[in-house]
C-alpha cells in the first residue's frame, strides 16, 4: 500500500526554484535514501512533506489523503515525524521533558480541565510521563532522563531526537542526516538502531544521509537530487554507477569504493 | 524613622511588589511564545476594572460573583485581542505587531473613554480591605493582607501551570523553538490564546486588587501601572516568569522606599524606576534571569 505519494513537487522561492518536479511514491515498511549535494533540495522536500512549506505546485498525499497545505500540527497528528539536520531539541528542558511534549498529540483533555487539574486530566498526565519513560528506555536514555537536553552528549542528542519523534506514534519517519558528527562506531550503532526502530514501529522511513556507508547499507532504494532536480532512482548498486550521480558529486564514488 | 513606620511601608512594598509581579507575568507570557511586547495589557488591565464595576451596577452582582465574572470577561478579551490584532500578523514582521499592539492600546483606552466616560468612578471593595489593623504597633491596611495572600495563591497555580501540565509545556516548547513545537503536533494557535487568557487572567486579578488600594477607575488607569510592570519584566528579564515575580518586588520596593525614605524625590518615582530599568539593560541587557 502506498503510504506517501509526492505527486510532482516543485517549490520557487522568489525566482529560485529549490525542488522541481519532484516525485516519490513510497510503499508502507519502505526504507528510502535521499541523497544529494548540499543545497539540492533534500531538506526542502521535508519541509513541504511536514507541511513546514507549501510547495508551489503538486499535491502531497498521506495513505490516499490529500495533505498538501495542511497544518503543520495536523500532519504531525496524521502520523508523519521528522528530525533535524541541526538538532534541534529543547535545550534547555529535561530529557523527559522533550519526549513527553511529543506525546501530547494523544492527550485530549481540554485546557479548562487541566486548569482546574479534573482527574482526567491527572490521569492523562501520569500516562505521557509512562509513556515516555518507556520510550527512554527503549532508546536507552534512561538514566539521563532528568538531565538537560542540551547537556548531553552529542551521539544520544541524536537518539533523543529520534526517541522524541517516535513519541508523536508516526508511521512515516524523516531522518535528516542523522549520522552527521558522529564516530565509524556511533555510526554502526545508529545503523542497527535504524533497522530496529523501523522493525519494532513498522515505520516507513526517509533518510537524508552524506555518509554513503549508512546510504549504501541500509536503504534498498535511493534517489539522488541535484540542483532541485531528481537526477536517478534504483538500488544503491545502480545509484552507485550511475554516470549522473558520479558527475554530481565529483568523485564520492570513488572514496566509497 | 521609627521601625514600625519602616514595618509599615516594608508591608506596603511588598503589597505593591505582588501587584506588579502579577501584571508583569503577562508580559513576560506573550513575549516568551511570540517575542511581542503586548502594548494592550495595561489596557486590558484596565478593562478589567471596568468590567467589575458594570457587572455590579449593572446586573447588580454582589462583588464576589463580580470579580469572577470580570477575571472571565478579561481573559476572553485577552483572547479575542490575539485573535483580532496578533494572530493575522504571526508572519508579517515583528514591527507590524508592535504597531498593532499600540493601536489596540489606543482602541481600548479611547473606547473606555467614550463608553464608560473620562471621568473617575469610584471602585467598591469589602469594608475588611479599607479597614487599618494595628499590630504590634504598625499600622496594616487589609488589602495589605489580601494582596500577597490572593497574589500567593494565583502564583502558585501559575507555577502549577507552566511548569506541571501539559499546557504549560507546550508554552515552554513553544518561547524555546516555534516551528519544532508544531512539528512535535502541539496547536500553536490554541496554545497561543491560552497564553493570553493567563496573562489577561492574571492581569485582571491583579487590577481588581488595584483597584481596592486605590479605589478610582478610569480609563488611563492602565498606563502607569503597565508601564511599571513592563519594566519589571525587562528588569527581570523578559521571558522569564521568576524574572517578572522579581523585577515585579524590585519596581514595588522602589516606589514605596523611595517614598518613605526621601520624601523630596517622591514625585521622581517613576524616573527612579526607569533609571534601574536603563542600569539593568547596560550591565545586563538580557535581564536579571533572562536568557541570553
Amino acid at each position: 500500500m502506498s503510504i506517501l505519494k509526492a505527486d510532482h513537487l516543485t517549490i520557487r522561492f522568489g525566482g529560485l526554484t529549490a525542488v522541481s518536479d519532484f516525485y516519490l511514491d513510497l510503499e508502507e515498511g519502505e526504507l528510502v535514501g535521499l541523497i544529494g549535494p548540499n543545497g539540492a533540495g533534500k531538506t526542502t522536500v521535508f519541509n513541504m512533506i511536514t507541511g513546514v512549506y507549501h510547495p508551489t505546485q503538486g499535491e502531497i498525499y498521506f495513505r490516499d489523503q490529500k495533505i498538501t497545505r495542511q497544518s503543520v500540527d495536523k500532519i504531525t497528528a496524521l502520523g508523519i515525524a521528522r528530525t533535524f539536520q541541526n538538532i534541534r531539541l529543547f535545550a534547555n528542558l529535561s530529557v523527559i521533558e522533550n519526549v513527553m511534549i511529543a506525546c501530547h498529540l494523544r492527550i485530549k483533555s481540554s485546557v479548562l480541565s487541566a486548569a482546574f487539574g479534573l482527574p482526567s486530566y491527572l490521569q492523562e498526565e501520569n500516562y505521557i510521563r509512562e509513556e515516555a519513560e518507556k520510550l527512554l528506555k527503549e532508546v536507552k536514555l534512561e538514566n539521563f532522563k532528568n538531565y538537560v537536553a542540551g547537556g548531553l552528549p552529542y551521539g544520544e542528542q541524536r537518539k533523543l531526537e529520534i526517541a522524541r519523534a517516535l513519541a508523536t506514534h508516526p508511521k512515516l519517519l524523516l531522518l535528516d542526516e542523522p549520522a552527521a558528527g558522529m564516530n565509524p562506531q556511533e555510526t554502526k550503532e545508529l545503523m542497527a538502531f535504524i533497522l530496529e526502530i523501523q522493525e519494532k514501529y513498522k515505520l516507513t522511513i526517509i533518510l537524508i544521509e552524506h555518509d554513503m556507508k549508512v546510504v549504501m547499507g541500509i536503504c534498498k532504494r535511493i534517489l539522488v537530487l541535484d540542483y532541485g532536480k531528481t537526477i536517478a532512482e534504483g538500488n544503491p548498486e545502480e545509484i552507485q554507477h550511475n554516470p549522473e550521480v558520479i558527475k554530481a558529486y565529483l568523485g564520492v564514488e570513488a572514496n566509497y569504493a | 524613622m521609627s521601625l514600625s513606620i519602616f514595618f509599615q511601608n516594608l508591608i506596603n512594598a511588598i503589597s505593591l511588589g505582588f501587584l506588579f509581579a502579577l501584571i508583569a507575568i503577562g508580559y513576560t507570557m506573550v513575549y516568551g511564545v511570540l517575542r511581542l511586547i503586548n502594548f494592550a495589557h495595561g489596557d486590558i488591565f484596565m478593562m478589567a476594572a471596568f468590567f467589575v464595576f458594570y457587572t455590579m451596577t449593572i446586573f447588580s452582582l454582589p462583588w464576589g460573583i463580580a470579580c469572577l465574572v470580570a477575571i472571565v470577561l478579561t481573559m476572553l478579551l485577552g483572547l479575542s485581542v490575539e485573535r483580532v490584532a496578533y494572530r493575522p500578523l504571526r508572519n508579517a514582521p515583528r514591527i507590524s505587531s508592535l504597531c498593532s499592539a499600540i493601536g489596540v492600546s489606543f482602541l481600548l483606552e479611547n473606547f473606555a473613554v467614550v463608553v464608560f466616560g473620562g471621568r473617575p468612578k469610584s471602585f467598591y471593595c469589602p469594608e475588611f480591605f479599607t479597614k487599618t489593623f494595628i499590630l504590634g504597633g504598625v499600622r496594616v491596611l487589609g488589602i495589605n493582607f489580601v494582596t500577597p495572600l490572593v497574589s500567593i495563591v494565583f502564583l502558585s497555580l501559575l507555577s502549577y501551570l507552566v511548569y506541571r501540565t501539559k499546557n504549560g509545556l507546550a508554552m515552554r516548547a513553544i518561547s524555546k523553538d516555534f516551528d519544532t513545537a508544531r512539528l512535535m503536533g502541539i496547536n500553536i494557535d490554541r496554545t497561543i490564546s491560552f497564553t493570553f487568557m493567563i496573562g489577561s487572567g492574571l492581569a485582571a486579578v491583579g487590577a481588581i486588587l488595584w483597584a481596592s488600594r486605590y479605589p478610582q477607575i478610569w480609563p488611563f488607569m492602565g498606563v502607569f501601572p503597565g508601564w511599571r510592570a513592563f519594566t519589571a519584566a525587562i528588569i527581570g528579564g523578559i521571558g522569564s516568569i521568576r524574572g517578572a515575580m522579581v523585577g515585579g518586588f524590585l519596581v514595588g520596593f522602589i516606589s514605596i522606599m523611595l517614598v518613605a525614605f526621601l520624601p523630596e524625590l517622591a514625585g521622581y518615582k517613576d524616573a527612579f524606576i526607569f533609571i534601574a530599568l536603563i542600569l539593568v539593560l547596560l550591565f545586563k541587557p538580557e535581564g536579571l534571569f533572562g536568557e541570553e
